[in-house]
């Protein structure tokens, strides 16, 4: 249930607990990092441009991590990489939540068996709030990964996060 | 425009220790053997001789043989003892038209061979990855190091055949 779908009784007043306000207010404008990797940014790009749009949920992308939400790990994570990924986790104030999109930031994807600098999933150096699974995955997969982010966020308590 | 059997003919004449042989009859293209300590000294021949001009080194490239013997070591793991390791040259004349192949094979246990990073400047990341990957070291280049995988990185060389994946590498779990 939407914080906006309650009914106007009284001219713009609305009841609610506290909790509900906090996590409506960070769901409806995730800011994410610009941060993308391989072929699952392309994917990211289509997602955020008109056809898919991300806008319409509140997600624009921020070009420092320090002014963001989220970050959405979309690409394969070397180890090289993995280590500046940590730094910019690290970066990023609380509250903050982290997608990883696609095959080779859950798991390693194509290159888990052969590949010698390949990182076999983020969640090794960082904790992962949503798993979109897709080699890429379609726009639609991302927003329905979102989807399931906001639906997490909703039912959070303030005990979870330090804010 | 000269075929593979001329530049071998014409090479072997010039430098009769360190060429060695022509091999034809492989299913690629014909290549020419050559000895690695020398092979900067052809090459400055092959760019600037008149007939040749191969001013285009098209690849370099490292390749593991596997041709020693397959033996375990203390570990249980499988290690190749002896063998090669080998150095690939593909060049071009953009002018004449002509191109040739060069192969150039050294041991395993200690791989050295001569730098081309004077007389093409574009071999100079081909064979710092070459170093990376395989291990060659190449003598009197400009600024050997790794390029591909961490400057920190002891576990060996990657695209050798019998290398292993370390368990860690700064605190995250690398193999599956």
């Amino acid at each position: 249930m939407n914080l906006s779908d309650q009914h106007f009784t009284d001219d713009n007043i609305i009841i609610t607990k506290v909790e509900d306000l906090f996590n409506w207010a960070r769901l409806s404008s995730l800011w994410q990092v610009g941060f993308g990797l391989a072929c699952c940014a392309i994917e990211m790009m289509a997602t955020s441009a008109s056809h898919y749009d991300f806008d319409r949920f509140g997600v624009i992308p921020r070009p420092s991590p320090r002014q963001s939400d989220v970050i959405i790990i979309s690409g394969t994570v070397t180890l090289k990489m993995a280590i500046r990924i940590k730094r910019l986790y690290e970066q990023m104030p609380d509250p903050k939540y982290v997608i990883s999109m696609g095959s080779c930031s859950n798991c390693g994807g194509p290159y888990w068996e052969h590949g010698y600098h390949v990182l076999n999933g983020v969640d090794r150096v960082i904790p992962v709030d949503v798993f979109v699974p897709g080699c890429p995955p379609r726009p639609e997969a991302l927003l329905e990964g979102l989807l399931k982010l906001q639906e997490k966020i909703r039912n959070e308590s303030f005990g979870d996060k330090n804010v | 425009m000269k075929s593979a059997e001329e530049i071998f003919n014409i090479l072997k004449e010039k430098f009769p220790g360190s060429v060695t042989e022509l091999v034809a009859d492989k299913p690629v293209d014909p290549f020419i053997e050559a000895s690695p300590l020398e092979i900067d000294k052809i090459c400055t021949f092959l760019l600037e001789s008149e007939e040749f001009k191969f001013d285009s080194l098209m690849n370099l490239s490292g390749v593991d043989d596997a041709n020693g013997e397959k033996e375990k070591d203390e570990k249980g793991f499988d290690t190749i003892k002896g063998g090669t390791l080998s150095v690939w040259y593909h060049l071009e004349s953009i002018e004449l038209k002509h191109k040739i192949t060069l192969k150039v094979s050294t041991e395993r246990e200690n791989p050295e061979v001569a730098s081309v990073a004077e007389i093409w400047r574009s071999s100079d990341w081909h064979e710092r990855e070459a170093f990376d990957l395989y291990g060659i070291k190449f003598l009197n280049h400009p600024d050997l190091r790794r390029i591909l995988m961490p400057y920190d990185w002891e576990a060996g060389h990657p695209l050798r055949k019998d290398y292993k994946n370390p368990e860690f590498y700064q605190g995250m779990k690398v193999p599956d």
